[in-house]
């Protein structure tokens, strides 16, 4: 197209669309810089003792972010090793094994647990899967498995291991969509290769699509962690709200976004406030820095099979 | 001779049990990952329904201890909240994904796309964040207007990558044909382009919505909540997924329950809208394409 701005009106249409879509990078900056200033008073105090620092206490004032990064951390880990190998098993099913009207359906449903809302995963997860964790699976867990740490202690219901199951639900959707995407830009020449070689069923898929996907896998479960790391309601409904570390998965703990969907409005004082503000910030930094080398892998991987066909 | 093709067999059988049972595992893995989409059905249905009737849409939450009463005020706060994140977030959206796609190229544009990408991955809770410093202190509280604009932030990137990926689809000479014919570019660009592919640019319209109507994080700290009916969009405003935390945390049965049949309404909702685009845009793709 060539670019003939003669007519007024034509220079008009063009700005207003170039003012509003750069509109959303205004934004984007906007959003760091203000949480950086509000949180400002909180770095100067406490400087990078902030992240190391295993204490909150609002009323004396300290105000350390270890165990919120730890609990976020541990929950959103917990949630990717349960659902990655689920997605790539859903992946795979969909591409390589079931038929067309089996593969329409599968897709559907999956698609709808993308659709229920965060708090309707917690409602869920507070009343139905906590007290079946907390009376089947954990007391069982720790009868045969309590030598381990992770399993050791009190079968509470809510906890690590409960907000680590419902964020394995809620990311399962991006995570195998991804995958599906990728499993599909496999070349058959690689499936019809590895079964004139005499591989089965299992190992085709293994072989041909799963070890050449290998670093798509990798972007989308880094995509799935980016969503994991910032989910707040269902997490703070089902996680019991407590800052400790623990290396038991039955305690409860905190993570960044339920510490600021419990406190935020409570907050007694500007410290306070700017101290949920940093978490915020951190929050924000990770999920930039998270969604960033995903895209990075993404694109490395659009590159590679670009040339392999 | 012999024992080398037993033994080779007997690879074959360890190899062909092992391909059974993976796919089975795989098979197994799949149903397992849906089992909990039946279980929310099943739970929302079974405890939802009861409460479920004509004044639970019409009327103000009961007081503690009492049963009855509805979220009448919650569901048309939520209209309203939704209402206006879309009068903003829609034609920014639209706006921002016609620009994308008609103006910008190089890499000015694969930074921008980056961009909307990454606002489309920030936690949803720090929007909310934002939004009280930025909105509701300088106006001096709680409103439904700053529920709006968090809503709007969460909406825009959204609606302007379905715009991009729609308008994208539009062969060039579309444009070619209309410039030839000496009509001015945004006439081309609008009535042309965009009014060619309305119905695929509102699809993408409409998933952003279902998309914000079950926010709840960011409206904690915008438009928080209010048991009584908001007198104007300047006072705090009760939303459905609000409510629905507010009350699911409660230690009260009555309200747990009334947390239940909000889910019900909320997932309603939420998945007619998701199935009636659903058949539309099947429809749509048939014909035309």
């Amino acid at each position: 197209m060539k670019k003939k701005d003669k007519d007024f009106s034509d220079k008009i249409f063009y700005w207003i669309l170039k003012i509003l879509g750069y509109g959303t990078m205004v934004l984007l900056a906007a959003l760091v810089v203000v949480l950086l200033k509000v949180s400002f008073p909180i770095f100067e105090k406490f400087g990078l003792k902030f992240f190391i620092l295993n204490d909150w206490n609002p009323v004396t004032r300290v105000f350390g972010a270890l165990p919120f990064i730890y609990g976020t951390v541990v929950t959103s880990l917990l949630a990717i090793v349960i659902a990655v190998p689920v997605s790539i098993g859903i992946a795979l099913f969909v591409t390589e094994i079931a038929n067309s009207k089996i593969k329409k359906i599968l897709s559907f449903l999956v698609e709808m647990l993308a659709a229920i809302p965060s708090v309707v995963y917690g409602l869920w997860g507070l009343f139905v899967l906590v007290p079946w964790l907390r009376n089947s699976v954990e007391p069982f867990l720790g009868k045969y498995l309590g030598f381990i740490p992770l399993f050791y202690g009190a079968p509470y219901g809510v906890g690590v291991l409960a907000a680590g199951i419902i964020l394995a639900i809620m990311i399962v959707p991006t995570v195998s969509s991804i995958c599906r995407e990728i499993f599909y830009s496999v070349p058959n020449l690689f499936r019809e290769g590895a079964l004139a070689l005499g591989a089965t069923h299992w190992e085709m898929m293994k072989l041909a699509v799963v070890k050449s996907s290998v670093s798509g896998i990798f972007g989308a479960s880094i995509l799935g962690l980016g969503r994991a790391l910032g989910e707040t309601m269902a997490v703070t409904m089902v996680i019991g709200n407590r800052p400790q570390i623990s290396p038991s998965l039955f305690s409860p703990a905190q993570t960044l976004a339920s510490l600021i969907a419990n406190e935020y409005n409570e907050a007694s004082n500007s410290s306070h406030l700017a101290a949920l503000t940093a978490m915020g910030l951190v929050l924000l930094m990770v999920s930039l820095a998270v969604n960033t080398f995903a895209k990075i892998i993404q694109k490395r991987f659009q590159m590679r099979t670009g040339v392999g066909k | 001779m012999k024992s080398l093709s037993s033994a080779l067999s007997f690879n074959d059988y360890r190899r062909k049990l092992i391909n059974y049972m993976m796919i089975g595992l795989i098979v197994l893995g799949a149903f397992v990952a849906l089992a909990p989409l039946f279980s929310i059905f099943y739970y929302v249905i079974e405890r939802g329904y009861h409460n479920l009737s004509w004044t639970f849409f019409t009327s103000l939450p009961a007081p503690i201890g009492e049963s009855g009463g509805g979220m009448g005020n919650a569901l048309l706060g939520s209209l309203k909240i939704i209402g206006m994140a879309t009068l903003l977030g829609v034609p920014w959206g639209i706006a921002t994904g016609v620009y994308l796609s008609e103006y910008s190229y190089g890499k000015s544009s694969k930074t921008l796309r980056f961009v909307i990408d990454l606002l489309m991955g920030v936690p949803s809770i720090v929007i909310g964040i934002f939004i009280f410093t930025v909105v509701v202190r300088p106006m001096g509280g709680f409103s439904a207007y700053a529920g709006a604009v968090a809503l709007a932030i969460i909406m825009c990137p959204i609606i302007a990558r379905s715009t991009e990926e729609m308008l994208k689809t539009v062969p060039i000479h579309y444009r070619e044909a209309g410039l030839a014919l000496g009509i001015q570019r945004w006439k081309v660009i609008l009535f042309i382009l965009v009014r060619g592919k309305w119905g695929a640019i509102m699809t993408g319209v409409v998933l952003g919505v279902a998309r914000i109507s079950g926010e709840t994080a960011p409206l904690l700290f915008t438009s928080l909540n209010n048991q009584y009916w908001s007198g104007s969009l300047k006072d705090p405003t009760s939303s459905l997924p609000v409510q629905i935390y507010t009350y699911s945390i409660s230690p009260y049965e009555e309200w747990q329950m009334q947390a239940w049949t909000g889910a019900l309404v909320l997932i309603i909702f939420v998945f007619l809208i998701n199935l009636v685009i659903r058949s539309f845009f099947s429809n749509m793709r048939d014909s035309r394409d």
